[in-house]
């Protein structure tokens, strides 16, 4: 085969506030190319395609085996992790954008720290007494671990959020990945203590009220964590506690 | 009222966080930095799981049993105190996770399941699937932030540490560090330091680790006066997958599970690994070592590896490669147990390991080595502690799989409380620190202003590649004098060459490659101590192997390597520190008896 190349553009920006710009890039075919590893070979070479010096691309990562959640990005268009992304499966010229709902820092580096802060605000932990020896925690069937730990994957990558409809400045919305963090420690048997505050977190204005049930987030979501049946099952959580709210007045 | 205690912890892995949590808990102040989110730390990478001798599986399993299997497995290169302590401290740290909500796999009472890991013959190892350390850390994660949110955990994420401040006297007194967006470098005062910066894969260029771990923290406080012990311990995983921007690891686990390694008998065989008869396949572990199998440890099995591939010449297909089979166990249970690495091997390699077997080759994993540190986790610079992979003890000459975890977290839960109580006994500061701040801030500036103004030729990524390509060829698995000394040469080149870097990328905001090239520089030189620690060690212990000296030799090499700094020209200088063998007596480390 006559030197087969991979093609792909890359939209960078210099800082939050300057303007965006594109950089295509032409580089030699190998097996076994990621979308991370086209980034390596810019850095060791920084020239354009057209032949133009430029400067290594910034991008966040860390794991490069999908597991820490750091390297989220639009890729053809689509919201996923870049380390995933095989070139082999992926239509030419590849075309790289930062995340369009966060700010941008740099490149393809996105601010998701609004993911940590709602995680805050559902108190997604288990509230232990303390650190000290109290012994073996509760008893789980194995039905129950298996539920825990499909949900206990999500890795804050905030694909879902970037994929969502409703998730923009305008509804404030908490997106997926915190409904579904809330559920699980909802679930947890020490954890379910804080249900109440978890729920009252997420009634009103920005909160689960806010999904159109538009399914996107879970056609994205790398680590398959069912979002939809998350969203539901805390929904139905909210409205009962609603109602018990009102009688309660 | 005493003033309240202010701790800073660098790095929020397993280690780090695990100590944020106890030194929260007793009242202190905590200022946490990281490169990344502390979510997004190396530790999500560990797959297979945690050893703690909870005997829940009626086999007799005990504390001492697990000490043993440890400090024999790491051929008896550890100081035995700190191994016993954790070890006795492994049930109650793991009943901890469990009440954290971490979603371990259990048994149909529900109670904690275990497998087997290398090294040893119990039913040891608690999971999560295969991902446990993801779980932990996430588990861990939540508990920081719960204590963030109540005001006794800042974070500073996205901030990278240069450099530790030092007072006249020697003593630690705070770090000078680096907001990784706005390029501000600052200092910060501490009554203490824990340093849990992790392992340094990337002195090998493609390893199991992640991207941030370079060990660049570990060698600016090795230029900075702290020991490095034992550099030259450097574990290579025997089952990784090779790819083009890192090696990906297939656990230990997927063996505990049942998995086997294997070659076809003839050098020629062309047929899938799926269609070579049983009867023509060489499991070559089970065939030398009966009694451990496919659970040999890491240092056996990579060499093992090594020999089918390199002097026997049965690599699959000509290639380095063997098989790591689990297609004989049934699906179901695979998805159940190993459902993630499963999944990696899946989206990286393409094929479905259920089915086919996998393709593997060892891969550079762990450091054992690492900042020196007495039995409180304290450096021998008072006042700054190390903990985690980036500290050199528990392991020894080689770590068993699944321990790591577990001393991650017993460092923190060591080094926290020590630290409270180091911190209480300072008195009012008996000088003026403002001066040394001032100096380490000067320094660091300096340096950051001479690299972003050099003009040259060399691209650091270029010098990086370099560097990786000679350790991992001479200082890894088999191990020659002349061939390390011509990486020692070869180190020295890339240093000369290093004054001669350019980069492309002069900016001051989130400029990711200045900050590579800065780490660059501190991999250069702790490469050298690696290197000149292997070099010096003539014997063969644990994963250090020297054909030229195949034994282990303890009347000359049962001591720690101690590696000092002695100039950016001259790099490491060496001296030797006995190990402390007060509770088990040496013996032969023999895995391939009945
Ligand atoms: C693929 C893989 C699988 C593994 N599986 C297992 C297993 O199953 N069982 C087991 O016991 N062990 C396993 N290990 C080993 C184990 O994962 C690690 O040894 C352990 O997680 C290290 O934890 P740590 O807290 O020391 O450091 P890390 O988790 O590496 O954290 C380091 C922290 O330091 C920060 N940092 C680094 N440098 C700086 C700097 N200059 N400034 C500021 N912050 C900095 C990072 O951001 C990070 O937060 C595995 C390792 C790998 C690679
Ligand atoms: S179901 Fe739709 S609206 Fe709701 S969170 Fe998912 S993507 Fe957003
Ligand atoms: S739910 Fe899925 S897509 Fe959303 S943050 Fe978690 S892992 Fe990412
Ligand atoms: S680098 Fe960790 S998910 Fe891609």
């Amino acid at each position: 085969m006559a030197n087969k190349t991979v093609q792909f553009k890359i939209k960078r920006q210099d800082g939050p506030n300057s303007q965006p710009y594109w950089d295509e890039f032409e580089i030699p075919y190998r097996l076994g190319l990621n979308v991370i590893s086209l980034f390596m070979e810019v850095a060791l070479n920084p020239v354009t395609r057209e032949g133009k010096q430029t400067t290594p691309v910034n991008y966040d990562s860390n794991c490069l085996e999908e597991v820490c959640g750091s390297c989220a990005m639009l890729i053809n268009g689509k919201a996923r992790m870049a380390c995933s992304a095989l070139v082999d499966n992926l239509e030419q010229p590849i075309q790289i954008e930062p995340f369009s709902k966060f700010p941008v820092v740099r490149d393809l580096q996105v601010d998701r720290s609004v993911l940590f802060e709602n995680l805050k605000a559902v108190q997604a932990w288990v509230p232990i007494d303390g650190t000290y020896d109290l012994g073996s925690g509760p008893r789980v069937l194995p039905q129950v671990q298996e539920q825990a730990y499909r949900l206990s994957q999500c890795m804050s990558c905030s694909c879902c959020m970037e994929a969502c409809p409703q998730f923009n400045e305008s509804t404030g919305f908490v997106g997926a990945a915190t409904i579904a963090q809330a559920r699980l420690f909802n679930m947890h048997p020490t954890g379910k203590v804080l249900k109440e505050e978890r729920l009252a977190a997420l009634m009103g204005d920005g909160g689960i009220q806010e999904c159109g049930y538009a399914q996107n987030c879970v056609e994205v979501c790398p680590k398959e964590i069912p979002l939809t049946k998350s969203i539901s099952d805390v929904g139905g959580q909210v409205m009962k506690k609603a109602v018990l709210d009102f009688f309660r007045v | 009222m005493a003033k309240t205690p202010r701790i800073i912890i660098v790095g929020g892995g397993l280690a780090g966080l695990s100590a944020a949590i106890k030194v929260a808990e007793a009242g202190g102040s905590v200022d946490l930095f990281s490169v990344v989110p502390v979510k997004r730390s190396h530790s999500v990478c560990a797959q297979g799981g945690i050893n703690s001798a909870k005997n829940l599986k009626g086999e007799g399993d005990s504390t001492w049993a697990h000490f043993d299997d440890t400090v024999y497995g790491g051929d008896f290169l550890a100081n035995q105190v700190p191994v016993k302590q954790m070890c006795e401290m492994g049930p109650s740290i793991i009943d901890l996770l469990d009440r954290m909500g971490v979603p371990f796999n259990r048994t149909q009472e529900g109670l904690l399941d275990f497998r087997r890991f290398g090294g040893t013959l119990f039913n040891r190892t608690a999971f999560a699937g295969a991902t446990t350390g993801q779980q932990l850390l996430y588990a861990l994660d939540e508990q920081v932030r719960r204590f963030e949110s109540e005001g006794k955990v800042r974070k500073f994420e996205y901030w990278e540490f240069l450099s530790s401040v030092i007072d006249s006297k020697g003593t630690c007194r705070g770090i000078c560090a680096m907001d990784l967006r706005t390029m501000e470098v600052l200092t910060f005062p501490a009554d203490a330091v824990l340093i849990a910066t992790g392992g340094i894969g990337a002195i090998f260029g493609k390893s199991t680790n992640s991207v941030v771990c370079t060990g660049s923290a570990q060698s600016a406080l090795y230029q900075q006066g702290a020991v490095y012990a034992n550099a030259e311990m450097i574990q290579v995983h025997p089952t990784a997958i090779p790819g083009e921007d890192k090696v990906r690891l297939m656990s230990e686990s997927a063996r505990g599970e049942g998995g086997r390694v294997w070659v076809p008998k003839n050098p020629k065989e062309t047929r899938a690994g799926k269609d070579v008869p049983e009867g023509e396949r060489m499991y070559f572990l089970e065939e030398w070592y009966p009694k451990y199998g496919n659970l040999v440890p890491r240092d056996i099995a990579t060499r093992a590896i090594h020999k089918v591939v390199h002097t026997l010449g049965l690599g699959v297909q000509g290639l380095p490669m063997v098989y790591l089979d689990l297609s004989h166990i049934d699906a179901a249970t695979l998805d159940k147990k190993l459902g993630g690495i499963l999944e990696i091997y899946e989206k990286f390699v393409g094929e479905d390991p259920r089915k086919v077997p996998m393709k593997i080759f060892p891969g550079m994993h762990y450091t054992m080595g690492g900042l020196w540190v007495d039995n409180d986790q304290q450096t021998n610079i008072p006042g700054l502690y190390a903990i985690g992979e980036c500290d050199y003890s528990i392991h020894g000459a080689n770590r068993l799989g699944a321990n790591s975890l577990l001393s991650c977290i017993y460092a923190g839960f060591i080094a926290g409380p020590h630290s409270m109580k180091y911190a209480a006994g300072l008195g009012a500061d008996p000088e003026d620190l403002q001066a040394s701040f001032d100096a380490e801030k000067k320094r660091q500036l300096e340096l950051n202003n001479h690299l972003i103004e050099n003009q040259g030729t060399e691209n650091p990524f270029q010098l990086w590649r370099e560097m990786g390509e000679t350790m991992s060829k001479n200082v890894t698995v088999t191990r020659y004098n002349d061939n390390i000394r011509e990486t020692e040469a070869k180190l020295v080149e890339l240093l000369e060459r290093y004054k001669k870097v350019n980069l492309s990328d002069r900016s001051m905001w989130s400029n990711q490659s200045f900050m590579f090239t800065r780490q660059l520089y501190n991999m250069l030189q702790l490469a050298r101590a690696v290197a000149m620690g292997a070099r010096l060690r003539d014997e063969s212990r644990g994963s250090h192997y020297k054909p030229d000296f195949p034994e282990r030799d303890d009347a000359n090499f049962l001591k720690t390597s101690m590696a000092r700094f002695a100039g950016a020209a001259e790099g490491p200088r060496f001296d030797w520190e006995p190990v402390d063998v007060s509770l088990i007596k040496p013996r032969p480390r023999r895995y391939d008896s009945k």
